[in-house]
């Protein structure tokens, strides 16, 4: 009944259960945070935009990125991802996401930023349809906890527009 | 007497109906935990609902032996998202983000580029050769938890598999030796 076999099963049984309590807790503390983010982009200059051999568009341009994403982060919170996507749709794709810009932010003090950049992953669409193409431009972050549950949101920013002749 | 010795003992003294029990336990056990393994593959509709990091592709988001909760829904894929997916002729499956999605007016299907947060480049390398974009039918999931660490266990595991039949054999001693 009290051999060492039974003590020490009953005392990792125990302190697992006690751990496992106090993840789903911290996870579920998240719940009670409502954060309140804002973010502003700019595009300065589009570099150059062309049309490649095999047909695809492709631009290049320049870019302001301003957020706040301090709110996202509770005491639960490992880093925060947090990446600018072109949004936008042809006759072909219903949806077409692009990433332009990402970034990991590790801690609060971080999250408040202004960046000033091209765009980190090549802008190409699958044809030749971005002359002249209305598209929005999406800050999306994905909270990663240091344990449980992962939580993405977005800002759309809609109302940008590629030129109409390729430069 | 010690502990070695009382489970020697008890083993000595093992009736025929002793042992069909505990033999029935011991299958209770293993048949239970195959229960709620595939419980959770109908429940999250993923193939593997649990997987562990194996590379430090996803750094510092996730280290080696963290575990990750897939879910597999009907809902799109969009970018941003971390899917787990199998690509042709490799065995292991990859864990990344999702950077590009183009998605088809008339079928829905998905063109989908991916990369680790912690690649310098995108996944196209990683890929079969020739292979641009990932479909829907590679992807097993997408990873919706998070819990950190407990992934070493499987990890030593495979890869010092002596000590995985020491524990093994270790916890079925206890079990045909326990009375209860």
């Amino acid at each position: 009944m009290h051999s060492f076999g039974y003590r020490a099963n009953a005392l990792l049984t125990f302190a697992v259960t006690i751990l496992a309590l106090m993840c789903a807790m911290a996870s579920i503390s998240d719940n009670f945070n409502h954060p309140t983010p804002s973010a502003h982009v700019q595009v300065l200059n589009i570099n150059w935009f062309q049309k490649q051999p095999n047909g695809n568009d492709e631009v290049s341009m320049t870019l302001n990125v301003s957020a706040d994403l301090q709110s996202l982060f509770t005491w639960n919170t490992k880093q925060v991802f947090v990446f600018l996507a072109a949004e936008y749709e042809t006759p072909k794709n219903s949806l077409n996401q692009i990433s332009l810009w990402d970034g990991i932010i590790p801690s609060k003090e971080h999250a408040k930023f202004l960046i000033h950049t091209s765009n980190k992953y090549r802008f190409i669409d699958q044809g030749s349809n971005l002359r002249g193409k209305e598209f929005n431009l999406t800050l999306h972050w994905h909270v990663m906890p240091k344990t449980g549950k992962m939580f993405a949101d977005k800002i759309v920013m809609p109302g940008y527009r590629l030129p109409e002749e390729y430069r | 007497m010690g502990w070695v010795g009382e489970q020697m003992d008890s083993i000595k003294s093992l009736q025929i109906r002793q042992v069909l029990t505990q033999g029935v336990s011991l299958g209770m056990i293993v048949t239970s935990a195959l229960i709620i393994w595939k419980a959770l593959m109908c429940i999250t509709g993923s193939e593997s609902p649990v997987v562990v990091v194996l590379s430090g592709s996803m750094e510092p988001g996730f280290k080696r032996g963290d575990i990750l909760f897939l879910h597999m829904s009907n809902d799109p894929i969009r970018a941003g998202e971390i899917v787990v997916f199998n690509v042709d002729g490799r065995e292991i499956p990859i864990v990344h983000r999702v950077i590009k999605v183009h998605e088809r007016e008339d079928t829905g299907e998905v063109d989908v580029l991916t990369k680790g947060d912690n690649n310098y480049g995108d996944d196209r390398l990683l890929y079969a050769h020739g292979q641009l974009w990932l479909q829907r039918h590679h992807i097993m999931g997408r990873a919706v938890g998070f819990l950190p660490y407990v992934g070493w266990v499987t990890i030593i595991m495979t890869e010092k598999p002596i000590i995985k039949y020491i524990l093994i054999g270790a916890l079925g001693l206890l079990v045909i030796t326990s009375k209860d």
